[in-house]
């Protein structure tokens, strides 16, 4: 994430490692696709909002 | 000398956005700013003909800079200029290519555009001369770009004096102290408070400007993108698992989740047993589509564009990235979803 900062990627979503940007194999099978399914939510939510430098959508901006 | 002079659609009085997607072309003499550019290089030089494309065009089709410059050599062109680009990207790249590819077929050549221009990382191999930042400076640009222009028509090398940016090859040189001396002499300088001082420049990572907002989700057209190493299995592209020089597209038409033998990852920065066990964990198509069909996504591109992100030059990731963007956006494209490890 600090890196995307960095460069300046415009809206930034975290995830929770660098092997599996769209997923979490702790998790079981329904588990992770609830969490991807998540994932992609908050990237919607993202690109439907107005930002004017790297900005960080995690949990707390989605409703 | 018979020179040819490189413009974009916008610059060549073809249309603006709408023109983007232009091919190449060759037109007789002098177009827009090359008439003025033509009159400051004098009488012992002409512009022979003006060479055009469209910025997405140029942008996602590498080989039009080849082609224009064969056809600027069978107008018997001594000579390639391009620009000024300003911080326009898309035509500073082009530019960049124009240029280099002249130089690669052996013609001087020289490109104008300002130092924060994306397109300087293309100018490897060849010559760029700095302008303004917007066209409100095109005059001090072009008087800029005709001096330096006649310089090279002389054979002369440009100088930072004369505005010269961009790469400079490195070349051997003998200093007068030892690296021990010279190290110690960097330290005080930066302690003296020169922060950038350095004897090797550092790429420079350029300000991004974020897109305006899509309005709705559920009525756009959204792309997925990855630089996981993201390839149908078995590589058939043979993508780069590092320092990837080139990116894929493959079709995601009729296919409702990336699955276990149908996809796989071949980064080579992480290990891929986690992707390769469920590649929509590296491009989240499964639930892409669930959201597509509920209507949360109007329309998911027929296509996914990928590369690796390894290694990769700064260079090669800004050119990716500008290829990606005109190549979405010719597609009518309205946000890409890019997922990065």
């Amino acid at each position: 994430m600090s890196i995307a900062k960095r460069v300046g990627a415009p809206r930034i979503v975290p995830t929770r490692g660098i092997p599996f940007p769209a997923g979490d194999p702790e998790l079981g099978p329904e588990q992770e696709r609830a969490w991807r399914r998540q994932l992609l939510e908050r990237a919607l939510h993202a690109i439907a909002t107005p930002v004017t430098g790297p900005t960080v959508f995690d949990g707390d901006s989605v409703q | 000398m018979r020179i040819v002079h490189y413009v974009n659609q916008f610059f060549a009085g073809m249309g603006g956005e709408d023109s983007a997607g232009t091919g190449p072309e060759l037109r007789d003499g002098a177009t827009g700013p090359g008439r003025k550019l033509a009159s400051l290089l004098g009488d012992e030089h002409e512009i022979v003909a003006t060479a055009i494309c469209g910025d997405d065009y140029a942008a996602s089709h590498a080989e039009f800079a080849a082609e224009l410059v064969a056809q600027a050599r069978e107008r018997g062109a001594e000579m390639i200029v391009a620009g000024p680009s300003f911080t326009s990207g898309r035509y500073g790249m082009a530019c960049a290519r124009i240029a280099a590819a002249a130089s690669e077929a052996g013609l001087p050549a020289l490109a104008s555009m300002h130092p924060d221009n994306p397109g300087l990382g293309e100018a490897a191999g060849t010559t760029v001369v700095e302008s303004g930042l917007t066209a409100r400076h095109m005059k001090d640009s072009l008087e800029r770009f005709a001096a330096a222009t006649l310089k090279i028509a002389a054979g002369e090398e440009l100088t930072a004096q004369d505005g010269r940016i961009g790469p400079v090859a490195r070349t051997n040189r003998f200093a007068q102290d030892s690296a021990a001396q010279r190290a110690v002499a960097l330290v005080l300088t930066r302690l003296g408070g020169d922060r950038d001082a350095s004897e090797i420049p550092l790429p420079d990572f350029d300000q991004v400007t974020p897109a305006a907002p899509i309005e709705n989700a559920a009525e756009a057209l959204i792309a997925l993108v990855t630089e996981g190493g993201f390839v149908p299995f078995g590589n058939p592209d043979r993508l780069e698992s590092a320092r990837a020089t080139k990116w894929v597209r493959h079709s995601l038409d009729g296919i409702d989740s990336a699955d276990e033998g149908a996809f796989m990852s071949v980064h080579g920065g992480f290990s891929t047993v986690w992707a390769n066990a469920d590649p929509n964990r590296i491009l989240p198509l499964d639930v892409a589509r669930v959201l597509e069909r509920e209507g949360a996504i109007g329309r998911l591109h027929g296509e996914y564009l990928g590369t690796t992100g390894n290694g990769t030059t700064v260079a090669d990731a800004r050119r990716f990235g500008m290829e990606w963007a005109a190549d979405l956006r010719q597609q009518g494209i309205q946000a890409a979803i890019l997922t990065a490890t």
